[in-house]
């Protein structure tokens, strides 16, 4: 399949959702598609142009919309319900979890302006523990795509799969990092630069920062780190990851999103039963968003290539004394 | 630690595209002494409109439609029927006033910055890294602001958990008002509330509807029509009027009126969203576009800024020279 858009062209995963959905809706007449007055900017919108019998914009009104969603699945049909992620796992939680997940039905939470690049509209709408959310949630399958042409494989990988799925994108246009639409999500852990001393695990909007804070521990410290993409947080492919860890003994998650419940405790989940290394995060700490353009609240929260690398550095300076703590007294102090 | 990330003022970006609001005069209506005339009100309308306008130019992002369509109500409260002081914010007595249409913050940081909780120039702050005047109003960050919103559906609730602690406190003078959007109302919630106040016998609280019939997506015709509010909020036990949400005299007679009732009151206000600047006037496709470009601002001063020349005029000419 083609690639939808020049590579390297900076451009919003959100956009995927509404171009996939528009040439899924095409092939499939069971999809439908509900919106809760976002449909221009969860770009359900194109779906909903093509398809006006096929698509219910509620109005602001999400738990209304889950829960039909719910009774749409039940009835035969696939629906995507789309809002701002704040909303989508937030608002409408308990419809999410009882007429969704409990229910074990197909049916797909497209749920942008994740995390804090939404920028302006500040703490209220900037979502950053979803990913905690809907992974604690039984039965969620939790998707982040790294890109444009990651976002629209991930829309694909939704149809032909069967389980409750909540997929996060986002607001901002970001570099790709794919160069075109890649075929599925794989096991959604892709190694994309190979390294020994650390490795480098980002989600979403990190995976490109990822990729430059590498470099930059290649040019100035003379470090080679790997870098890996989650892409589907839940499940994890704790193989690929755990391959990772064995071969580097030191990680640093990066995600859009609270430290606790997000990626870091996905792999610390791992690591700790599995090939204990240390594992130290970049992510939101024990705060709420802050209103800014999108980059500068990145730049704010410390979500930047800059921010994975110094982490990286901090962690490759700790690492021989958390790895091989002294059994007596503290010489090294 | 906060401290530090605040930048210190003099990088609040200069607004050199755009000329100074003139001196508003007469100034803001004190407490005590002469309430503001309708005329003077409709006068102060037009400077927190050209407050917002002037603050989304700087800020080039947020919801000019929606703050110019409450303006005239926020003004009547601000400037005439809230008991507030701005030098005491926390005065337990005082009215409480919350922003269910959290979006529409720009014209509430207006109306406080020109009542001095907070210096005018801070309104240029608006949604930057450090500032306290964000996206949506947070009550921890910008005096004057009672509680947090931009989440629709939660501010009614809210407004009926403050009127309840008020009558406990047996401030029975002080009154809650709450001012809801189109998605507002389409949000359950509202109408858990709008069912909870008049079973808990909540007298002190007024609901008023800026019904603009536009929405994000479309109007609320097509997207999701909340048909007769003052039919609705007269069923679930509300004391309910209709009225013209520009027309100051009416706006400011129902606001005093829903004070003394025996029930909640519901004002369901008619408006016009981006009303006072005639390119927005009640059309599609301004919510929430972050361009308001220097151009766009300047129009909207330049129609503005006429209006309140003229409203001045007539104010000054029919007052004792
Ligand atoms: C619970 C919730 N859902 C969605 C949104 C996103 N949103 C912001 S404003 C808005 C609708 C704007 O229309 P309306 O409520 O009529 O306000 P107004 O016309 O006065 O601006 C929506 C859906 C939100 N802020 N909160
Ligand atoms: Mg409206």
């Amino acid at each position: 399949m083609a690639s939808t858009t020049a590579p390297g062209e900076p451009k919003a995963t959100r956009a995927a959702y509404g171009d996939a959905l528009l040439a899924l809706g095409t092939e499939h007449e069971e999809i439908v598609a509900l919106d809760a007055d976002l449909a221009g900017s969860t770009q359900s919108l194109k779906f909903g142009k093509e398809f006006p019998d096929r698509f219910f914009n509620v109005g602001a009104a999400e738990a209304n919309m889950m829960s039909m969603a719910c009774g749409l699945a039940a009835t035969g049909k696939v629906p995507y319900c789309s809002t701002f992620a704040i909303f989508a796992s937030g608002r409408a939680y308990d419809q999410v979890r009882l007429g969704i997940a409990h229910n074990e039905l197909k049916v797909r939470i497209g749920a942008s302006h994740g995390g804090v690049s939404l920028g302006e509209d500040g703490a209220s709408h900037q979502m950053i523990e979803d990913i905690a959310l809907m992974r604690a949630m039984p039965k969620m399958q939790v998707i982040v795509p790294a890109d444009y042409n990651q976002a629209y494989a991930a829309v694909q990988h939704s149809w032909k799969n069967p389980e409750p799925m909540y997929m996060r994108f986002g607001r901002p246009s970001t570099p790709q990092v794919y160069e075109e639409v890649p075929e599925s999500l794989g096991d959604g852990v892709d190694v994309l630069r190979e390294g020994k001393d650390i490795s480098l695990i980002a989600t979403g909007h990190m995976v490109w920062r990822a990729l430059e804070a590498a470099e930059s521990l290649e040019r100035e410290d003379g470090v080679e780190a790997e870098v890996l993409n989650v892409s589907i947080i839940k499940p994890l492919a704790s193989q690929t990851v755990i391959e990772s860890l064995a071969k580097t003994g030191l990680a640093v998650t990066a995600e859009e999103h609270r430290v606790v419940g997000g990626l870091a405790d996905a792999v610390r989940e791992v690591a700790a039963e599995q090939h204990p290394v240390p594992v130290f995060a970049v992510g939101m700490g024990d705060e709420f968003g802050i209103s800014g353009t999108g980059e500068a609240c990145m730049e704010h929260f410390g979500l930047t290539a800059r921010g994975i690398a110094d982490r990286a550095r901090e962690a490759l300076v700790l690492k021989p004394i958390v790895s091989h703590p002294p059994l007596h007294g503290p010489e090294w102090v | 630690m906060e401290a530090a990330r605040l930048p210190d003022r003099s990088t609040v970006p200069a607004v050199n595209h755009l000329r100074p609001v003139p001196d508003p005069k007469p100034p803001a209506a004190p407490i005590e002494g002469e309430p503001a005339s309708i005329e003077e009100l409709e006068r102060w309308a037009t400077v927190l409109r050209i407050d917002c306008v002037r603050m989304l130019a700087v800020a080039k992002s947020g919801h000019l439609d929606s703050s110019l369509s409450s303006a005239d109500i926020l003004t009547a409260l601000y400037h005439r029927v809230l008991k507030h002081d701005p030098k005491n914010p926390e005065w337990p007595a005082r009215d409480r006033f919350v922003l269910s249409k959290g979006h529409a913050a720009p014209i509430q940081y207006a109306a406080l910055a020109r009542h001095g909780y907070f210096p005018l120039e801070d309104l240029m702050g608006l949604r930057k890294i450090g500032a306290q005047l964000q996206g949506h109003p947070d009550m921890n960050k910008t005096p004057g602001v009672e509680v947090s919103t931009g989440s629709l559906g939660q501010g009614l609730s809210m407004s009926l958990g403050i009127a309840l602690a008020l009558r406990l406190d047996g401030l029975d003078d002080s009154h809650v008002f709450c001012v809801l959007s189109d998605g507002d109302c389409q949000e359950g919630q509202t109408w858990e509330a709008a069912t909870a106040a008049p079973h808990f016998k909540a007298s002190n609280i007024t609901a008023i509807v800026d019904y603009n019939h536009l929405q994000t997506d479309g109007t609320t015709e097509e997207v999701m029509d909340i048909g007769n509010m003052a039919a609705k909020f007269a069923a679930f036990g509300w004391d309910t009027v209709e009225i013209d949400g520009h027309d100051m005299g009416a706006v400011v007679e129902a606001l005093e009126r829903s004070r003394s009732l025996d029930r909640p009151a519901a004002i369901v206000a008619q408006t016009t969203k981006g009303k006072g600047v005639s390119t927005m006037e009640g059309r599609f496709g301004f919510h929430g576009k972050a361009a308001v470009s220097p151009e766009f601002a300047a129009d909207a001063l330049a129609e503005l800024e006429e209006t309140l020349e003229r409203q001045t005029s007539e104010l000054t000419e029919g007052a004792p020279s």
